[in-house]
């Protein structure tokens, strides 16, 4: 291993426990605005783990997505709807052992389908100006999706409107 | 002329070659390229980092001075010539008063707060050019970036807001939210305009396009639609690093002092360090992509940027002195009502004559 | 070089994460949080394969990132209209604890 995989290496283990640990304060901790935080944190990192992967451009559109509206619509939402959980309830509800349960196995299954599949995979070499031919192919080969999310977009702002208005 | 152009790039050189030449032997190659690269890259990091700080002590005192001016009067001269050395002083006031945190308040939240609202103004410099090959990382969507790292001081004024445990700051942090992602749909309509003007994001090839004419061909001089989003995008720019007169987060008439009611200290000095960075970042965002980043005539590239940023950065402290507040609902309508309307019709009318005139082969 | 397995767990476990916060919190607010994890664990994943692995036909080079980018896009709106429910359903009933949302359920 060259020094520069092995500084690859490191940052890879860096943001992927760092996007973990932000994902269980997200899922475990009672005070809801924390939880939110914990997610932006999670989502930073995964913004990172995108950079790793030389997806700039899906690294950025997730850090402007996610954490710059996704997120500020939570936390927003929380602040409306007071809904901090910081009183002595518990903020889970009687089924979460069951939920656990079925995360923990739906986990090992996972697993064990990632490690024993032959996964071919290597990394391709990168040629060309990705971001030219991302936005081309958007107009092009992938046209109709493209349409039907702008058009969902619309609908989901009309909807959104419509729903939250006193 | 050539000398003070390449000023920093021959000293990085310089550095650089200086590096490999005490670590050479001392270690395998691939160790030893890495750790110089990396060595390089904090060098770079600390004298933007410096850069700005500079930056920001001259702003202070240029926003004293000028605001002193417009109400007649003379404004800081005790310490030190024309009270040049003053911030220094606010500094030093700043950082031996004492840090109170509320009983209630979420303490973490609280601490952090600072921190995530400066970090988008120090990510952002990474992708500035700031002249002839003095761009510390040429991202192909730079631009994109810049408004990606923007978004996240929202968080910043969001936790302090919650963090403080008090009604005000909570108040100030939830009007702060609001405004900042409102006015951030016109800012990136106007940036799409430039997109379309250059035919790139990464900032350094929107800068090359601008060179013709001497370097004076610059995208506000593409009328009218450069002008035009020029506008839209300095008023967004205001209204996104909270000047007045979109300071209502802070509007101390109606509460308090807004998100940065219960800070104190160094705390508070981080803020206020914060908005003056975020301020002098946007105005050299815009200056890069309005106003021809470091191109122009005679004078080194470098120089021209902080002479346009400045310019801008005087606009602003212009407007903070004459013009009256907002109130919250004008603010809102404003945003969607007017900027975004105008900003959408503005991007079709560039598409259009950029279509036309590609037709005509102009 | 990472192995591909490595995001690929990094993904399941988000997800699972998600998938435990959807299904054991009270708040419908928390839910809305643990379905965007899992949103999230996806895209890891179609971005690893975009990475890792060429597919058969040269045209759909791209097909991970762009899939990517619709699942961002949907997570938005998903996001938009999950919290207007939230919000409509608070101001009518002064709860977001979804076991007290129970009107319909008979």
């Amino acid at each position: 291993m060259t020094a520069d995989q092995f500084l690859t290496n490191v940052v890879f283990f860096l943001l992927a426990a760092v996007a973990l640990v932000g994902a269980i304060f997200a899922v475990t901790l009672k005070n809801l605005v924390r939880s939110a935080l914990g997610l932006i944190l999670s989502f930073m990192a995964v913004a990172g783990i995108y950079f790793v992967l030389e997806a700039e451009f899906i690294a950025i559109v997730q850090v402007l997505i996610y954490v710059g509206a996704i997120s500020i619509l939570i936390l927003f939402a929380i602040m409306l709807t007071r809904a901090l959980m910081s009183g002595a309830e518990s903020s889970n509800n009687s089924q979460w052992i069951g939920a656990a349960a079925i995360a923990a196995l739906l986990f090992g299954a996972l697993g064990a389908i990632v490690l024993g599949t032959n996964w071919h995979a290597a990394q391709n070499a990168l040629k060309g100006d990705l971001i030219v031919k991302l936005g081309t192919e958007l107009v092009t080969t992938y046209v109709l999706p493209f349409e039907a999310v702008s058009l969902l977009l619309l609908a989901a702002l009309i909807g959104a409107f419509v729903i939250a208005r006193e | 002329m050539d000398i003070f152009n390449n000023l920093f790039p021959g000293l990085y050189d310089w550095i650089n070659a200086l590096l490999h030449d005490w670590f050479k032997g001392a270690m395998p190659a691939d160790v030893e390229s890495v750790l110089v690269s990396a060595i390089m890259a904090l060098i770079v990091a600390i004298s933007a980092i410096l850069f700005m700080v500079l930056m920001v002590l001259i702003m202070i005192w240029l926003e004293r001075k000028n605001a002193a001016r417009i109400q007649d009067r003379v404004g800081p001269n005790r310490v030190g010539p024309y009270g040049l050395l003053q911030p220094i002083a606010d500094t030093i006031k700043m950082l031996i008063k004492e840090d109170i945190v509320p009983t209630n308040a979420d303490k973490l939240v609280h601490l952090l707060a600072p921190l995530v609202a400066m970090a988008p103004a120090v990510l952002a410099l990474a992708v500035v050019p700031f002249g002839k090959g003095m761009t510390p990382v040429d991202l192909n969507i730079g631009l994109l970036f810049m408004i990606a790292v923007g978004s996240i001081g929202v968080v910043g004024i969001f936790m302090a807001g919650y963090g403080s445990n008090n009604k005000y700051s909570l108040l100030g942090g939830m009007r702060g939210v609001a405004q900042v992602v409102s006015y951030e749909v016109p800012q990136v309509l106007t940036v799409v305009t430039v997109i379309l003007l250059s035919g790139s994001m990464s900032l350094v090839k929107i800068v090359d396009a601008q060179g013709g004419w001497f370097g004076l061909q610059w995208n506000i001089l593409a009328l009218p639609v450069g002008l035009i989003a020029f506008v839209i995008f300095y008023i967004c720019a205001l209204a996104e690093v909270n000047r007045s007169p979109f300071d209502l987060i802070e509007g101390e008439s109606e509460i308090v002092a807004g998100f940065f009611t219960e800070y104190s200290g160094m705390k508070w000095g981080l803020f206020y360090l914060a908005e003056y960075f975020n301020f002098f970042i946007v105005c050299m965002f815009g200056a890069t992509l309005f106003l021809g980043g470091w191109q122009g005539p005679i004078l080194p590239g470098w120089l021209w940027l902080i002479i346009k940023t400045y310019a801008l950065v005087w606009l602003g402290m212009w407007i903070r002195m004459t013009l009256p507040r907002f109130r919250v609902d004008q603010l809102m309508k404003f945003a969607w009502k007017v900027l975004v309307p105008v900003a959408l019709a503005n991007l079709l009318l560039t598409s259009i004559l950029i279509g036309v005139y590609n037709g005509i082969g102009f | 070089m990472i192995p591909l397995q490595y995001f690929l767990l990094l993904g399941a476990a988000m997800f699972c994460l998600g998938l435990y916060g959807a299904l054991a919190r009270r708040n419908a607010i928390a839910i809305l949080i643990g379905i965007e994890l899992m949103l999230n664990a996806v895209n890891i994943n179609l971005v690893a394969f975009w990475r890792y692995i060429k597919p058969a036909n040269p045209a759909f080079e791209l097909a991970g990132q762009v899939f990517a980018l619709f699942v961002i896009t949907l997570a938005a709106a998903e996001a938009g209209i999950g919290l207007a429910l939230v919000i409509a359903i608070y101001r009518s009933r002064d709860t977001v604890n979804v076991e007290d949302v129970n009107l319909m359920k008979w």
